[in-house]
């Protein structure tokens, strides 16, 4: 920390005036505060895709100290699609080591896929030298969970903020400071103080300073991985806020990432679940929050203490998952949640369920989706499997070719009620 | 706060002051801080980082280095001052009748010993007659009772062998293993996936029942403080400001900073309408901390206090409008009808809609 004597004079520390997010030297009134703030961030159902990830997989070769064999893979990520919306948000949520960050790693490009597509804009990603790939580096950026160590200690904010312009060449050497500032200001911080060290502020303004860095190339996606949940809830909401506010003013898409449902569920109009490196579930919030299909994210979502049981007092009844993840080196066969699945029947040892579209905007990997206590006796993929209802091949079923998954919804599906193909 | 008239609560903290003298001057990390837990009840204490929450349960267990923490008041458990207590009869009480278990479960287990071992020694340090195949046998025991599957092969495992969930779950063990009358859990869950965080709330709920322990938990999620707290202790700045059983305070707070952690918080089953409403501004610096109420420089509710009291002037920790047992630190006549009015319509306009509970 500093000292007094080192910090600007009182004139320097004027309200910054048109920032989107004000940092309240003065107290504001509760109404004002209010005003500042998002609800729920919606649904555009007809914006086109910016990002679409087909069939992506990354595996880590473990290899032996000594002979530098590779003795197995870690399927970090084993063959998820989604889409992200332009302007939007998509939620990816789940346990620990499930892969989340190894998929925005892989769309940041931090790592080359060891399969699959992202189309970005028309361009795939996955396959582009690194040549190719750094104009593209600019329309999408990260922001990190721990605000502490992705900052340089050493550097100014200034030159944090304005190394990305610098790299990229996008303005003037002369123009970089005032960009700079504006930037500051966007994020809701003082712009007078470009010439500070990462140390002399607090968590929640680290982050921002994370955020402004992120801005300064007008990305077109970005990702967010834990963006808050290093933070206290109080400036939890503050960085939420302001995400929401440059979404808005800027067009930005967000490949959020957290762990934490209900700040998911606020910031992201659709949402997929993640368990050991697959997407289980995927749909629109009212799909995941309310109408879950899947064991999985139903004991997720069952797991999560609930403010509202303070006025009946106690623990809400819950799914209690026995066990631990198993190892992504040797995950099990069929099912991967078949270990800890309430519901497992024979055939999720012996078949990998398909990501079937369910809804409109909804799609679930399980033999048996159903609501919460509603699941069906038989296997609804049987058919599709070209198996018995153990999962035993059947010499007179004809398997469905198609059952390749696409990033997007189709215009018709497979309607559980009604056991018939519905239709938008 | 629960307790029956005439009794003591187990554990009775009195106007405990914790300073500690650094180069920048003197940190006041809890100021006159005053609560109680009885045998079979729950404390959650809420607050944000730096607010005393670790702090003053370190002062409960005699953790502060005694030369350079100075504190004041007094801490009463089971019977015993704690403030002023001799360290070889503090150690005695520690891990036995008081025991506490961290967020950190790596740091809190030494990583070159097996997991049984560490228990083993925790169980004899306090049960001096017992044999090694005794500790052992308790020790897996306790790994079993906190769900670790095959016990008796686990024990051997070092700490690195266990996955986060498990680490947690052992450093329960060891804290459970002298079945304390008094648990401390800092931020017992933080770490973990919501999974994990479920099976071990449900684990410290049932070994409270078995024991008829008195447990304090603290925590930044108000989810977890509802499901498990039978009282809650709300801690800016050092020093509560709202203080009362859970129900009443999570459905009536009556405190602008409560409320402000009420409000930054979605909900997973929220209306969509409802918004995260951060509280404004960082927590106090508490070398020189602001005046009168310590919240007045966050605070958007200031505005409806007469004159310039809340700048000037601390408001005591005292019963609001809701009876006796509800205290709260704050100047504002009418809170709760504020609290109706303007606070709940935003982050909860489901139950506007629906009326109020
Ligand atoms: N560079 C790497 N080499 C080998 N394995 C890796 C590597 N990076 C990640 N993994 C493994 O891949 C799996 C997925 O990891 P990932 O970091 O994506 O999880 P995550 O979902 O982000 O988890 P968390 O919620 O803990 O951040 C884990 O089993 C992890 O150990
Ligand atoms: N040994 C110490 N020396 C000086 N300051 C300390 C010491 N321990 C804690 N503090 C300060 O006391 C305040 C309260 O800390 P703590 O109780 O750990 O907060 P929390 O509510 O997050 O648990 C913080 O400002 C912290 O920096
Ligand atoms: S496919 Fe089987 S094991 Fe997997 S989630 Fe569905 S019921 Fe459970
Ligand atoms: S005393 Fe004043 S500043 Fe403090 S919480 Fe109450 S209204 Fe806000
Ligand atoms: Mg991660
Ligand atoms: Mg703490």
């Amino acid at each position: 920390m500093t000292t007094d004597a080192e910090l600007p004079g009182p004139e320097a520390e004027a309200p910054t005036g048109a920032a989107p997010f004000q940092q309240y030297d003065e107290p504001v009134a509760f109404q004002d505060l209010v005003g500042q703030t998002h609800a729920a961030a919606e649904l555009n159902p007809d914006a086109e895709a910016v990002l679409s990830v087909d069939n992506l997989r990354m595996y880590f070769p473990i290899k032996t100290a000594l002979m530098r064999r590779t003795v197995g893979h870690v399927q970090a990520v084993d063959g998820v699609s989604f889409e992200v919306p332009k302007g939007g948000s998509l939620g990816l949520v789940g346990e620990s080591g499930c892969g989340k960050s190894t998929t925005g790693q892989l769309i940041t490009r931090l790592y080359k896929p060891t399969g699959g597509s992202m189309l970005f804009e028309g361009a795939d990603l996955a396959t582009m030298s690194e040549g190719t790939l750094k104009p593209l580096r600019r329309e999408i950026q990260m922001i990190f969970q721990d605000p502490y160590s992705s900052l340089n200690p050493r550097h100014t904010v200034g030159a944090i903020v304005g190394a990305p312009l610098r790299i990229h060449n996008v303005v003037p050497k002369n123009k970089v400071l005032s960009r700079v500032q504006e930037l500051l200001e966007v994020v809701g911080l003082n712009p007078e103080h470009y010439n500070r060290y990462p140390n002399e502020f607090s968590g929640g303004q680290r982050q921002r300073i994370g955020i402004a860095r992120a801005l300064a190339l007008q990305p077109k996606l970005m990702v967010a991985d834990e963006p808050v949940s290093a933070l206290d809830v109080s400036i939890q909401a503050q960085v939420i806020n302001l995400l929401q506010d440059l979404q808005k003013e800027f067009g930005i898409a967000f490949l959020f990432i957290a762990h934490d449902l209900a700040v998911v569920r606020h910031f992201c109009p659709e949402v997929a679940v993640m368990y050991l490196g697959k997407i289980v579930e995927i749909g629109d919030r009212a799909s995941i929050y309310s109408n879950a299909h899947h064991p999985y994210t139903q004991a997720l979502l069952s797991a999560v203490p609930d403010i509202k049981q303070a006025a009946t007092g106690g623990r809400r009844e819950r799914i209690r998952l026995t066990g631990d993840v198993p190892s992504p080196i040797d995950p099990p066969s069929g099912c991967r949640f078949r270990t800890r699945c309430p519901i497992a029947q024979e055939i999720c040892t012996r078949h990998e369920p398909p990501l079937l579209q369910i809804g409109k905007r909804h799609k679930v990997a399980c033999h048996f989706p159903g609501r919460l206590g509603a699941h069906p006796r038989e296997p609804i993929t049987a058919r599709l499997l070209g198996v018995d209802t153990t999962g035993a091949p059947d010499p007179g079923a004809s398997p469905a070719t198609d059952l390749r998954q696409q990033p997007g919804y189709a215009d018709t599906w497979f309607d559980l009620d009604a056991k018939s193909i519905g239709r938008a | 706060m629960t307790s029956v008239e005439g009794n003591e609560p187990y554990l009775k903290v009195t106007d405990l002051t914790v300073r500690f003298p650094t180069a920048d001057g003197l940190v006041q990390a809890v100021t006159d801080l005053s609560y109680g837990v009885d045998l079979g009840k729950t404390l959650g204490i809420v607050g944000e980082s730096g607010s005393g929450k670790s702090v003053s349960s370190m002062a409960v267990l005699g953790l502060h280095d005694r030369r350079s923490a100075q504190i004041d008041g007094s801490i009463v458990v089971g019977g015993t001052e704690v403030v002023g207590l001799s360290e070889d009869k503090m150690r005695s009480l520690r891990g036995n009748s008081v025991a506490m278990i961290f967020q950190d479960a790596l740091a809190a287990l030494h990583p070159f010993y097996k997991i049984g071992k560490q228990l083993s020694e925790a169980y004899l340090v306090h049960h001096k007659g017992a044999t090694k195949r005794e500790a052992r046998a308790r020790a897996i025991e306790m790994l079993d009772r906190v769900g670790i599957p095959q016990p008796d092969r686990r024990v051997d495992n070092y700490p690195h062998q266990f996955s986060g969930g498990m680490r947690q779950r052992a450093m329960i063990a060891m804290g459970l293993i002298n079945n304390p009358s008094l648990l401390i859990a800092d931020e017992p869950t933080t770490a973990l996936d919501v999974t994990v965080q479920a099976q071990i709330l449900d684990l410290l709920q049932d070994l409270q029942r078995e024991f008829n322990s008195a447990v304090i938990i603290i925590t930044h999620d108000l989810g977890v403080v509802a499901e498990m707290a039978d009282d809650v202790l709300v801690m800016y700045g050092g020093r509560a400001v709202e203080y009362g059983p859970c129900k009443d305070i999570l459905t009536h707070p009556e405190m602008p900073y409560t409320w402000g952690l009420l409000s930054s918080v979605p909900d997973v089953s929220a209306d969509t309408n409802a918004r995260m409403i951060p509280i404004p501004g960082n927590p106090p610096s508490l070398l020189a901390p602001p005046t009168g109420c310590a919240f007045h420089p966050r605070c958007v509710h200031a505005s409806k206090v007469q004159g310039d009291l809340c700048r000037t002037t601390l408001p005591e920790l005292l019963p609001g409008v809701r009876g006796e047992n509800h205290l709260k630190r704050c100047h504002l006549a009418n809170p709760d009808a504020i609290y109706e009015a303007e606070v709940l319509p935003e982050i909860a306009p489901e139950i506007m809609e629906g009326g109020l509970r």
